[in-house]
């Protein structure tokens, strides 16, 4: 039992509704046979109760005259006139005289005239006081447990009771009609059932499907997060269909929420790298600059031969290395620069050509900048020159980077945006640390020293990559704003 | 008054002049009893068109139930002529004259059948039939009633008292179903009837046995009233004598199963008046 309330709604649910349906069809189908069969038996006796008394009332002159073969012919008529598929026709019909003695029968074989009426079986004889004392309205009489049917009609002339007309009927003339009507019954039933078993079965997958789906997103959830449930499968307002929208919503703000976790920890790491490599840098810096001074110290005043020199110059080479790479993580925003103008946009469009060039590159241009505005020129062109460098490499050739430049209220914003490969997801995920996307073309510190910048002008910066009617395309969005350094 | 018309009409089947137009006024009638199948009313109809052809003269039928009506019927001159069976001529003799006799298998004699249902056991002869129930067909009927009747007292026995039941059915026709269909489980035919309908419904006559046969007995007669003058009483013999040798008439007597009609003698019947004679009656 319990597997049945286990099984799958998918199976669950047609299957219930089939059980419902059949046994609705069978219920109503039934009663109605059944109805058909006591209606049957009702018209049987109506139709006996009033053949029997108009018959009664025309053997009184037959008796009173004691022809018994007019008698005999009345009673044959109902058996001879009826039709043999009338299914109210008597199986035999008597007359008995006031002594309960046959005065006459249609089955005079076995009812012969004078015989007792008592002797012709149990049956008979356990109606027959009932017969004799039988008022003067026509009784149905139905031995329990007999096949037949006694309709017993007093003859009566004057007050006189001449004798009874009685009417057996057989219970099995009912049968073939009851047969019938439950045949017509069944196939009504069949009809009906091949209509709504279908319609149940469609109805049952329709609500069951959804349902399912729902079920193996929801059994995800805790381990990863699922796709989103496409609302075609189920775009109704009822409970499952707000069920689906609730999930929908849910699954998004998971989504949001994991999200900013992870740019929480990008941007915390970013922060803590910032904070290591600044320390590390002014930890080296005193040093090396102390080593670099010593070196030229020696040079000058310490009379070194060939072999030294050459070992000084060596080391000077090793230690203005080391300086350059610390200088270059150690991004130093407080500068003196004169504001960022359109000049330099344009500055920027020739310094960017040749190496657009030589990928053959297109790189379109719009910019909305027309007075200058207060941000530092260097940091916001090294910024610019970074991100717009990085998407001619990444774009392969012949493809195309857009820059959009825009002021907006007290914002700088600036997208660049490139064809090329999509960012894995790992890449994204350490897109602005040092030396991660170190390779053939550089050290990998492009988009850590534009972060940096960035933060410290108090702006942000974002990457989205994505595939867009088929085509990939990665977008660098940045937003300076213009308050912070005036 | 009425017979002076026919006389007239009989007068002009005389003549042979068929030409001559019906002669208005109250027509022949002639009253059947049930001594003959009792559903022929084609054949009744086509037989009385003949006789009103020859004899120029309106006819009309008068059909009873029972022997007693139509014999009321000629006391009372309610009809002209009959045809009856030879019990009730004996009892009318007095008040009718022999007209016609029918000729059945080639002679004007018929007998009584003893008749039982077609199964077994079964009584092979009256006495055997003690007890039983016993179907009458007609009061006034000789083989029908007088003829078992006699039989059982010539035996010694009671008649009144013989069986345990007994009924009328007032045709032989009927009687012969009551046996077939068992109501009684013996009964007294007309073998004319009986032969007649084993032709035609075969059905029922099958589930009779004929088990016995009496001696022959004058055929049922066609009778006239006393009252009806010599002329239409010609007219009317010679009509029914002519049949056999008129192709129409023969058709007619071939569908009666009869052969034709002679004139007969009331000395036919003699069996008749003695055995009426055995009941005290006359």
């Amino acid at each position: 039992m319990r597997g049945i309330f286990n099984l799958s709604f998918r199976y669950k649910i047609p299957l219930w509704g089939g059980f419902l349906i059949v046994a609705t069809a069978l219920i109503i189908s039934s009663t109605l046979i059944f109805g058909a069969y006591h209606d049957l038996e009702r018209d049987l006796l109506r139709n006996a109760t009033t053949q029997g008394e108009t018959m009664a009332h025309t053997l009184v002159p037959a008796i009173l005259q004691d022809h018994v073969w007019h008698a005999y012919e009345l009673i044959r008529a109902p058996l001879r006139g009826a039709s043999q598929e009338n299914p109210v026709r008597a199986e035999s019909l008597l007359v008995l005289d006031p002594k309960l003695q046959v005065y006459v029968s249609t089955r005079p074989e076995t009812m012969p005239m004078l015989a007792d009426f008592r002797q012709l079986s149990a049956e008979h004889a356990g109606i027959a006081s009932d017969i004799a004392g039988l008022g003067k309205d026509t009784a149905v009489f139905e031995p329990e447990g007999s096949d037949y049917l006694f309709v017993a009609t007093p003859i009566i002339d004057e007050q006189t009771r001449l004798g009874t007309l009685l009417q057996i009927y057989s219970k099995k003339i009912l049968l073939p009609r009851f047969l019938e009507s439950a045949e017509k019954a069944a196939w009504v039933t069949f009809l009906v059932l091949s209509v709504l078993l279908p319609i149940n079965w469609y109805w049952g997958q329709r609500t069951a499907t959804p349902l399912l789906r729902l079920t193996e997103r929801m059994e995800q959830l805790g381990r990863s997060l699922p796709a989103e449930l496409p609302t075609q499968i189920y775009d109704y307002q009822d409970e499952l269909g707000r069920l689906f929208h609730a999930y929908n919503r849910t699954l998004q703000q998971l989504r949001e929420k994991t999200l900013i976790e992870r740019e929480v920890i990008h941007s915390e790491r970013l922060v803590a790298l910032g904070r290591l490599a600044a320390g590390i840098a002014h930890e080296i810096n005193n040093p090396l600059l102390g080593m670099l001074t010593s070196i030229n110290t020696l040079r000058h005043h310490g009379e070194p031969d060939a072999r030294t020199t050459r070992t000084l110059n060596l080391l000077e080479r090793g230690l203005t290395q080391i300086k350059e790479t610390v200088a270059a993580l150690l991004v130093e925003a407080k500068v003196n620069s004169r504001d960022l103008s359109p000049q330099d946009v344009d500055d920027l469009r020739t310094l960017i050509a040749p190496q657009a060039h030589k990928r053959s590159v297109s790189v379109t241009w719009q910019s909305d900048l027309e007075i200058s505005v207060p941000l530092p020129s260097t940091l916001v062109r090294q910024v610019l020159i970074n991100l717009i460098l990085n998407a001619v490499q990444a774009t392969d050739e012949g493809g195309a980077v857009q820059v959009n430049i825009a002021q907006l209220d007290e914002t700088l914003s600036f997208e660049i945006v490139n064809g090329g490969k999509m960012l894995t997801e790992s890449q994204t995920e350490h897109l602005f640390e040092p030396f991660i996307n170190a390779g053939e073309t550089g050290r990998g510190l492009g988009l850590w020293v534009c972060y940096q910048i960035v933060k410290q002008l108090g702006g942000n910066i974002t990457v989205h990559s994505a595939m867009r009617e088929g085509e990939s395309m990665t977008r660098f969005s940045v937003n300076l704003p213009l308050k912070t350094l005036s | 008054m009425p017979t002076r018309r026919l006389f007239l009409g009989a007068c002009a089947s005389l003549a042979l002049t068929p030409a001559l137009a019906l002669v208005p006024g109250r027509p022949v009638r002639i009253g059947l009893t049930p001594a003959f199948l009792h559903d022929q009313h084609g054949t009744l109809e086509a037989w009385r068109q003949y006789m009103e052809a020859k004899l120029l003269q309106r006819v009309q039928f008068l059909q009873r139930d029972s022997y007693r009506e139509t014999m009321d019927l000629l006391r009372l001159e309610k009809i002209d002529f009959a045809w009856i069976c030879d019990y009730p001529y004996v009892h009318l003799r007095e008040q009718v004259r022999l007209l016609a006799v029918p000729v059945f298998q080639g002679r004007p004699y018929y007998r009584a059948y003893l008749i039982v249902p077609a199964q077994l056991p079964h009584a092979n002869s009256l006495l055997e039939l003690r007890g039983k129930i016993f179907a009458y067909s007609d009061p006034y009927s000789n083989t029908g009633y007088l003829v078992p009747r006699y039989q059982l007292r010539m035996a010694g026995e009671d008649p009144g008292r013989f069986f345990s039941r007994t009924f009328f059915t007032y045709s032989h026709r009927k009687l012969i179903e009551a046996v077939a269909d068992g109501l009684a489980q013996g009964g007294s035919v007309d073998s004319f009837v009986w032969d007649s309908l084993n032709k035609v419904k075969s059905d029922i006559t099958r589930r009779t046995w004929v088990v016995n046969q009496s001696p022959e007995y004058g055929f049922p007669p066609f009778v006239a009233h006393r009252s009806v003058s010599k002329e239409s009483f010609a007219a009317m013999q010679g009509m029914l004598l002519a049949m056999s040798t008129d192709p129409q008439g023969k058709s007619l007597l071939q569908r009666l199963n009869l052969d034709g009609f002679i004139a007969g003698d009331p000395r036919l019947y003699a069996l008749v008046t003695k055995m009426m004679g055995e009941f005290g009656e006359e």
